[in-house]
C-alpha cells in the first residue's frame, strides 16, 4: 500500500506500517454506544441482516478496549460532557465516526434546537461523516470502508521513530 | 513424586522427553508467548497518557463517592430462589420440542408418558424447593414469622427497661482544668501502657 515512504528507516519500517494497518483495518472494535435513532439503524448494521462483523467489526462494552467511537444520534448538550469523556477514555489510535444529521450538524434542530450540540466536531474531532436521517445500515458499512482506506494510509511506526 | 521433575528420561539410545518435559515445555512457550505480545504491544503502540484517559470508566459520568456501598445480604436469597425457576424454565423449553415430536410418538406410543412422568418429577424436585423457601418466609420481603433471639438469663428484661426508661443528670462540661487534676493524683497509673507485648525464651 504505502511502501513509497520517503524516510531514512527504510522498507522495513514501511512493510511493518503496513503490517500494523492490516492488523487495525480488519479489527475496528467500535464502542458499543448509541445516543438516538442512528443507533437503531446502527444496531441493525452489526446484526445478522448486514453483518458488520464481517469487516471485523464487533461493538465492546468498554473504551478500553474500543479504536472507533460512532456517535449514532443527537448529541445534546447534557451528553456532550459524556462524549467527551468516553473519547478521553479511548486508547490511541482512535477514530470517531459521525453517524446521521444531528451528530454531523444538528440536523433537525440545527436551528430552534437549544439544547442541541451543532455538530459533535464541536467536542470531539471527526474522522468520517455519514449523511443520512437516519443513514441506512449500508452508509455506515461504507462509513467503515472509509475508514479502513484511512487507517491503511497511515504511518504509527514512522511517526513514533521520527517524534 | 520424584516422577515429577525429571523432564529427561535416560534412555538406552540418548535421551527421551518425558510427558511432564511436555508440560514445561508448554509452560515455558506460554510464559513467552504472553511476554513477547505485552513487549510488542510497549514497543509498537502510540502511547498518549492523560489524566482523564486513566480516569475510571463509568459510562461516561465522572465517578464520585465510594464504591464501598452496603448490600442488604437478603438480597443473596432472591438471587437463589431466581436461579430455582430459571434452570426449571431452561430445562422446560427444550423438553417441550421433544415432547411433542410426532416421528418419537409414532416410533414408540409410550414416549409421550415417559417424558411427561419425567418432566413431572423434575418439577416436584424444584416444587419440594419451592415449598421450602415458602414456608422460611423467604418469597416475602417483610418476614412473617421472623425467629428474634431469645436470651436465657436469670435478669428479667424489666431491668433492662428501667435503665433505658431512667432519666440522667447531664453534668456541666468543661474543657479545662479537669484532666490535670486526674492526672497530678496519679501520674504512674496513666504513664502505664495499656498492652505491654511478651516475649517468651524458647531455649529455657
Amino acid at each position: 500500500m504505502s511502501t513509497s515512504t520517503q524516510t531514512d528507516s527504510g522498507i522495513v519500517v514501511a512493510k511493518l506500517d503496513d503490517l500494523l494497518n492490516w492488523a487495525r483495518l480488519s479489527s475496528m472494535w467500535p464502542v458499543s454506544f448509541g445516543i438516538a435513532c442512528c443507533a437503531i439503524e446502527m444496531m441493525g448494521a452489526m446484526a445478522a441482516t448486514y453483518d458488520l462483523d464481517r469487516y471485523g467489526v464487533f461493538p465492546r462494552a468498554s473504551p478500553r478496549q474500543a479504536d472507533v467511537i460512532i456517535i449514532a444520534g443527537t448529541v445534546t448538550f447534557k451528553m456532550a460532557d459524556r462524549i467527551r469523556l468516553l473519547y478521553e477514555q479511548m486508547p490511541e489510535p482512535k477514530y470517531v465516526i459521525s453517524m446521521g444529521s444531528c451528530s454531523n450538524c444538528g440536523g433537525p434542530y440545527w436551528q430552534h434546537g437549544y439544547h442541541v450540540v451543532k455538530g459533535v466536531d464541536k467536542i470531539i474531532p471527526v474522522d468520517i461523516y455519514v449523511q443520512g436521517c437516519p443513514p441506512r445500515p449500508e452508509a455506515l458499512i461504507g462509513a467503515f470502508l472509509e475508514l479502513q482506506k484511512k487507517i491503511g494510509s497511515e504511518h504509527i511506526i514512522n511517526e513514533k521513530i521520527n517524534s | 513424586m520424584s516422577n515429577f521433575f525429571i523432564i529427561f528420561e535416560p534412555m538406552e539410545d540418548g535421551s527421551q522427553i518425558t510427558e511432564f518435559g511436555k508440560v514445561f515445555i508448554y509452560l515455558i512457550v506460554g510464559t513467552f508467548l504472553v511476554l513477547f505480545t505485552l513487549l510488542l504491544g510497549k514497543l509498537l503502540s502510540p502511547r498518549k497518557p492523560s489524566s482523564a484517559k486513566s480516569s475510571t470508566y463509568e459510562c461516561g459520568e465522572v465517578a464520585r463517592g465510594s464504591s464501598w456501598v452496603q448490600f442488604n445480604s437478603r438480597f443473596y436469597v432472591i438471587a437463589l430462589v431466581f436461579l430455582l425457576f430459571d434452570v426449571e424454565m431452561v430445562f422446560i423449553f427444550p423438553w417441550t420440542t421433544i415432547f411433542g415430536a410426532a416421528d418419537l410418538i409414532h416410533a414408540d406410543g409410550r414416549w409421550g408418558w415417559y417424558t411427561l412422568a419425567e418432566m413431572f418429577i423434575f418439577i416436584g424436585i424444584l416444587l419440594v424447593g419451592l415449598l421450602y423457601v415458602w414456608k422460611k418466609g423467604d418469597l416475602e420481603w417483610i418476614k412473617p414469622n421472623p425467629s428474634l433471639p431469645s436470651l436465657p438469663g436469670t435478669i428479667p428484661l424489666e431491668v433492662y427497661e428501667n435503665i433505658n426508661r431512667a432519666t440522667y443528670k447531664l453534668r456541666p462540661f468543661q474543657t479545662t482544668n479537669k484532666t490535670e487534676d486526674v492526672q497530678s493524683d496519679k501520674p504512674s497509673a496513666l504513664a502505664k501502657p495499656a498492652f505491654k507485648p511478651k516475649f517468651v525464651k524458647k531455649d529455657s
